[in-house]
C-alpha cells in the first residue's frame, strides 16, 4: 500500500498506518510527512486540556457531535499517560466516544505519552497534520493537563480550552500558573455538582489579575458534558475565538511561531540522533571520557572538533 | 524507533461481566503494552473499526455470556475484511472446552478460560504478535 496516496484518497487504514509510522519514528515517517505537508493547513485545531477525570473525553465526544451536526468532519487525538515504570498504558478515552466510532466522518486515535521528553508534542503535531491532510475540518487534541510536556502539546492548537471542575479545592492554585496563559476558553464541566459558581468567581479573579491580558477576555462557561448541556454555546465560543484571532492576525502569528518551534524541534531531534549514532553508540564518547580523565584532552576542544566535523 | 505493541481489549455483545477484561487490560499494560480499552457493549463492527483507527497489533475479546460462537468469528471476519491481515485475534472468558476448536478454525488464535494466569496471555502475545 502506498500510504500517502491512499491516505489522500481517503483510506482510513492508510491514515492509521501513517500515524503509527509517526509514533514509532519509522524511517518512512519523514518521507510520509514530506509528501503530506503540501496538503496541510486547512484544519482548525482545538486543544482540550485539564486534570484527569474533568470530563475532557465526554466533552470531546459531545463537541465532535456538534461539529458533525454542522456538517464538519472531525479528527480526534486523545493522549493518555504512559506508565514510567512499565512503559505500558491504558488508553481509555474511547470509552466516552463509542457512539462516534461508526461515524465515517470521525477518526479517533489514542496515543500514549511514551515518556519521550518533549518528543510527544512533535509527534502529536505530525499526527494532527496527517489528519489535516486526510481532510478533517476540525481536529480535537485531548490531553491531561499536568506537566510541561502537556502544555507543549496544546501549543499545537489554534484554540485551547481548559476544562476545570468544581470541588478541586486547592488544586486550582497548583495548576493555575501554567494554565492561565494557555486558556483561550475556560470550561467549567460538571456544573451539576455544587461549587460551579464559586469556581467561576475564582477564575474571574485570576483573570482580573492577569496583566498579559489582551483584548480577548477568555469566556468562562458552565457545562454538563455527560448530559450535553451547554455544548452548542461552547462550540459557538470556539468559533467566536477563531473569528477573533483570524481577524486580528493572531492565528497567523500563532502558526508562524508554531512553524518556527517545529523546525527547531525537528532540527534538534535530528541532531540528537546524529550524536547518538556517531558519538555515543560508536564508543567515541567513552574513549573521549577516558582521555579527559587522563587529562590528555578536554571536552571543550573535543566538542569544537565534532562541530567542525559535522559542519563540513 | 519506539515500537510498542498495541492491544485493543474489547467486550463484544451485551455481556456486562467486565472484571476479566479489566484484569487482562491491566496485566497487558504492566507488561509494557499500550492497551486501548473501549468498555462494555461493543458491536463487532465497532470493534473492527476501533482496531483500524488505533492500528492495533492485537484484538483481545472477552465474553462470559455464552455469545462467543457468533461474536468471535464475526469480529475476525470484519477485521480481515478491513485489510488487517496480520492482526492477532485472541479471546477469553467463560468458554466451554468443546467450543474452542471451532473458534480456532474461525481464526481466533487462542482462547483463555477462567483461572488462566495473565502471564500466559502476555507470553502468548509476545510469541505470536507480528509487530
Ligand atoms: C462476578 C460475576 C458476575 C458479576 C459481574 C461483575 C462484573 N462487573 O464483572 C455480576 C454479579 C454482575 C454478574 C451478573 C450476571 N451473571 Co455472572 N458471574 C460472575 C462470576 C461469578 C465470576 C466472573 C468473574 O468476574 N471472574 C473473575 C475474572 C477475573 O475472571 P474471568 O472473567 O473468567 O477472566 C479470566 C479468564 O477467563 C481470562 N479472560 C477473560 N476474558 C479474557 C479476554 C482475553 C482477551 C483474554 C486473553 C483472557 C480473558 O483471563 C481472566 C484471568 O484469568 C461468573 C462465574 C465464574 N466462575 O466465572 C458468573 C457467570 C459468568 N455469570 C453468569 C450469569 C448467567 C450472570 C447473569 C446473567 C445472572 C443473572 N441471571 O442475572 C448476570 C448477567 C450480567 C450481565 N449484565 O451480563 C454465568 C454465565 C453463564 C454462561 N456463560 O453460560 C456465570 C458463568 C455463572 C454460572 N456458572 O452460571 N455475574
Ligand atoms: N456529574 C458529572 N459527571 C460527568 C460530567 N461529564 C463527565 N462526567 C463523568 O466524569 C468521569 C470522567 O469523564 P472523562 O470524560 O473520562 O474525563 P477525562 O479524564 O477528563 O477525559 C466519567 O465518569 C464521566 O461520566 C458532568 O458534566 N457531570
Ligand atoms: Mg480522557
Amino acid at each position: 500500500m502506498d500510504i500517502v496516496e491512499e491516505l489522500l484518497k481517503g483510506n482510513r487504514l492508510a491514515l492509521s498506518k501513517a500515524i503509527t509510522a509517526i509514533e514509532n519514528e519509522y524511517d518512512e515517517a519523514t518521507e510520509i510527512m514530506t509528501k503530506l505537508y503540501p496538503h496541510t493547513g486547512n484544519a482548525y485545531v482545538l486543544g482540550i486540556t485539564g486534570p484527569p477525570g474533568a470530563g475532557k473525553s465526554t466533552l470531546t465526544d459531545k463537541i465532535a457531535k456538534e461539529y458533525r451536526s454542522q456538517g464538519k468532519t472531525v479528527g480526534i487525538i486523545a493522549v493518555d499517560p504512559t506508565s514510567p515504570f512499565t512503559g505500558g498504558a491504558i488508553l481509555g478515552d474511547r470509552i466516552r466516544m463509542n457512539s462516534l466510532t461508526m461515524d465515517e466522518g470521525v477518526f479517533i486515535r489514542s496515543m500514549g505519552t511514551r515518556g519521550s521528553l518533549g518528543g510527544l508534542s512533535h509527534k502529536t503535531a505530525d499526527a494532527v497534520k496527517a489528519m489535516d491532510a486526510f481532510g478533517k475540518d476540525v481536529i480535537i487534541v485531548e490531553t491531561v493537563g499536568v506537566g510541561q510536556s502537556e502544555v507543549d502539546i496544546v501549543k499545537a492548537a489554534d484554540t485551547t480550552m481548559v476544562v476545570l471542575i468544581p470541588g478541586m479545592g486547592d488544586d486550582i492554585q497548583a495548576i493555575k500558573a501554567g494554565i492561565l496563559e494557555i486558556g483561550d476558553l475556560f470550561t467549567i464541566n460538571k456544573s451539576d455538582l455544587p461549587g460551579a459558581d464559586k469556581l467561576v468567581r475564582e477564575i474571574n479573579m485570576m483573570l482580573d489579575l492577569d496583566s498579559f491580558m489582551t483584548d480577548w477576555r477568555p469566556p468562562i462557561q458552565k457545562v454538563v458534558a455527560n448530559q450535553g448541556e451547554g455544548i452548542s454555546e461552547l462550540v459557538g465560543s470556539v468559533q467566536t475565538h477563531r473569528d477573533y484571532i483570524t481577524e486580528k492576525g493572531i492565528l497567523d502569528q500563532r502558526r508562524t511561531k508554531r512553524a518556527k518551534d517545529e523546525m527547531l524541534d525537528i532540527l534538534n531531534s535530528n541532531l540528537s540522533r546524529y550524536i547518538k549514532s556517531r558519538i555515543v553508540d560508536t564508543g567515541r564518547l567513552d574513549s573521549y571520557v577516558e582521555q579527559f580523565q587522563q587529562h590528555r584532552a578536554d571536552p571543550y576542544t573535543v566538542v569544537g572538533d565534532i562541530m567542525s566535523e559535522m559542519l563540513r | 524507533m519506539d515500537k510498542k505493541v498495541r492491544v485493543l481489549v474489547a467486550k463484544p455483545g451485551l455481556d456486562g461481566h467486565d472484571r476479566g477484561a479489566k484484569v487482562v487490560a491491566r496485566a497487558l499494560r504492566d507488561a509494557g503494552f499500550e492497551v486501548v480499552y473501549t468498555g462494555l457493549r461493543q458491536t463487532p463492527e465497532q470493534i473492527a473499526e476501533a482496531a483500524l483507527q488505533e492500528d492495533v497489533n492485537v484484538v483481545a475479546m472477552s465474553i462470559l455470556s455464552g455469545a462467543h460462537p457468533h461474536l468471535f468469528p464475526k469480529v475476525v471476519n470484519l477485521v480481515r475484511e478491513k485489510g488487517m491481515k496480520d492482526v492477532l485475534i485472541i479471546g477469553g472468558g467463560v468458554i466451554p472446552e468443546g467450543d474452542i476448536p471451532a473458534l480456532k478454525e474461525a481464526g481466533v488464535a487462542e482462547v483463555f478460560t477462567p483461572g488462566t494466569p495473565t502471564s500466559d496471555v502476555v507470553e502468548f502475545i509476545k510469541a505470536n504478535v507480528k509487530a
